[in-house]
């Protein structure tokens, strides 16, 4: 065998087993998808029932009040169908979750090159202080917080949570603008400088530009996280600007717990998180590379 | 362009411009970070209940004695650690396996790292939901998989022994891809003249993997392995949605139990002594990293 042939085999060898291991791996997801599209019968049978008629009943009843479509009237709990608050909370996760995204990664570009470039007085203090925001318990502020957040009538509004996720994902998105501009070679501004523009053209019109990568990778990451957090939207808000994942967790219904809406619920959260990823997605693993920049 | 070089932006000196920038990110930490850490500072010192309408009354050090004499509180902080230690070894060394082996050319490649940070994008809460229903014990979908493989029958979620094995399963499957994607990040940073200058020399692959890959993988796998661990000494969520701290107190993580103080003891002062504990130790521990951190990047 020469060089080439191995190395080609070695990369089947490879390729085999992650695709072994990404089997397992996804397993979880394939189950919930499967959970998601079966009766509740077809759900629990065991042995698990491996082909199968997928319904839309789940996804469907979400969208309504009342005892859980199916399990409901199993139990005789049917009641008459009301919309349920889903596309509210839906949508305030969408809006909470953009905003925060956005305004944590623009803040986090400006502290990350200030950071980065400028000589700033007990800068790692500062840096610390910054990462400490994220290392908090978020239980641990939850008192106060909502307390504060009561007297000053930001409980339960849409902005209240704004501002409380944008704080949550500046740590994360300083650090990490902070090395993406470390990797930005100093001659780009000594040359726009030396052309005359001042620090903050050259921060908008050449540095900027340049983190575009980065900041793309961070916002995934916030959004992720966004999305998804769950403690603050639980304690800080209650009915009006409450996000999608705390109702899901909370929506045992009437009748105990409905695995199969839970499943398509789940199922239905993580699309426009996917569908982010997917349109921004070069830009992820190159975002995450730190060095894309340099070469 | 020349309006735009005698425009005002022109005038902002740099010492203004660090104080612009830097204003709006240390505005919002004071407000929603220093501000209610100073009140719970103050809240740890006294007794109190947030849902009754009595002032707080000073009580000194005591809410900290107690904390420190108790020994159920002990058992929770070696749950907690537990926790820690497992979720971050097996993620760390899992995701770092997986990344060294995407992190070649072949066919298909952009399309499998996708699938692997796939989990990433699941909440946690939902995951940790549904986790508990494939883990029933009796008509849960692992242990059907598990017993027709030849395992016995696992309690998952309902045992002493392995509700917490429980917890870490699930935190590694949802945590995994960011080290995977850290770790990827990391291994496409390293320069490839460097491989090739190793090649030229003829170097073991171990070779290359020692003083190549990791000197460059180091800043970035820390800074990995830090945001981890913060995260998993906070770790709340899954325990709410999957176990609720039990079966008995096997599972409740310091960060539950200040959850339970808080809003269903109601007492807030205690709760507030612990919460500061715990972020004392978590503190700690992200300086040890961030010295280290410091170390490997000025070498």
């Amino acid at each position: 065998m020469n060089e080439f042939q191995r190395r080609r085999t070695k990369d089947r060898i490879i390729v085999l087993m992650l695709l072994v291991m990404l089997l397992v791996y996804l397993f979880p997801i394939y189950w919930m998808f499967s959970t998601a599209t079966k009766t509740l019968a077809e759900a629990f049978a065991l042995p698990p029932r491996w082909i199968w008629v997928p319904k839309l009943e789940h996804f469907e009843n979400i969208f309504y009040e009342g005892a859980g479509g199916e399990l409901g009237r199993v139990m005789r709990l049917e009641t008459e169908r009301r919309p349920s608050p889903f596309l509210r909370q839906f949508s305030n996760s969408i809006i909470v979750s953009f905003v925060s995204t956005g305004l944590a990664t623009f803040l986090g570009a400006l502290s990350g090159y200030v950071f980065s470039r400028m000589s700033v007085k007990g800068k790692n203090d500062l840096l610390f202080v910054i990462l400490s925001s994220r290392m908090l318990p978020p239980v641990a502020i939850a008192i106060p917080l909502a307390l504060m957040y009561r007297a000053l009538g930001l409980f339960d509004t849409r902005f209240g949570l704004v501002i409380m996720y944008t704080v949550f994902n500046l740590a994360f998105a300083v650090w990490m603008l902070r090395s993406f501009v470390d990797d930005i070679p100093r001659e780009y501004e000594e040359a726009a400088q030396v052309d005359g523009y001042s620090r903050f053209q050259t921060f908008f019109k050449f540095i900027l530009p340049e983190m575009r990568v980065g900041m793309v990778a961070t916002a995934i990451f916030s959004l992720i996280m966004t999305w998804n957090e769950f403690t603050f939207s639980l304690l800080l808000t209650s009915d009006r600007a409450r996000t999608a994942i705390p109702a899901i967790a909370h929506s045992l219904g009437t009748a105990g717990v409905n695995w199969g809406h839970i499943a398509a619920g789940s199922l239905l959260m993580v699309g426009p998180v996917v569908v982010f990823t997917f349109l921004l997605g070069d830009n992820l693993i190159r975002g995450f590379t730190f060095g894309a920049i340099k070469e | 362009m020349s309006s735009l070089k005698t425009s005002w932006a022109n005038r902002v000196s740099d010492r203004s411009l660090l104080y612009i920038f830097l204003l709006p990110t240390f505005g919002f930490l004071l407000f929603l970070v220093v501000f209610p850490l100073a009140w719970s500072l103050y809240l740890s010192f006294t007794t109190y209940s947030a849902n009754i309408d009595q002032p707080p009354i000073f009580v000194g050090l005591s809410n900290y004695t107690a904390i420190f004499r108790d020994p159920e509180i002990w058992y929770r902080f070696v749950v907690t650690g537990q926790f820690v230690v497992l979720t971050v070894i097996i993620q760390f060394f899992l995701g770092f396996l997986i990344a060294m082996l995407l992190n070649r050319k072949f066919y298909g490649r952009g399309l499998l790292t996708t699938l692997f940070i796939l989990p990433m994008m699941f909440s946690p809460v939902v995951i940790g939901k549904f986790f508990r229903f494939m883990m029933d014990t009796n008509w849960g979908v692992i242990n059907y998989l598990l017993v027709g493989v030849g395992f016995p029958r696992i309690a998952w979620t309902a045992s002493f022994e392995y509700a917490l094995y429980s917890l870490v399963i699930a935190d590694v499957w949802v945590w995994t891809p960011f080290m995977v994607l850290l770790s990827l990040a990391g291994l496409s940073s390293v320069p490839r003249y460097l491989y090739e200058a190793a090649d030229v020399d003829r170097a073991s692959g171990w070779f290359k993997f020692r003083y190549i890959t990791l000197p460059y993988l180091a800043p970035i796998l820390t800074l990995a392995v830090l945001f981890r661990t913060m995260d998993a000494f906070r770790f709340f969520d899954l325990v709410y949605v999957m176990t609720g701290g039990g079966p008995g107190f096997s599972t409740q993580t310091i960060p539950y139990y200040i959850y339970m103080l808080a809003f269903s003891f109601w007492r807030t002062g205690k709760s507030s002594a612990l919460a500061y504990i715990l972020l004392i130790i978590i503190i700690a521990l992200s300086n040890i990293y961030i010295n280290y951190l410091n170390r490997v990047r000025r070498a």
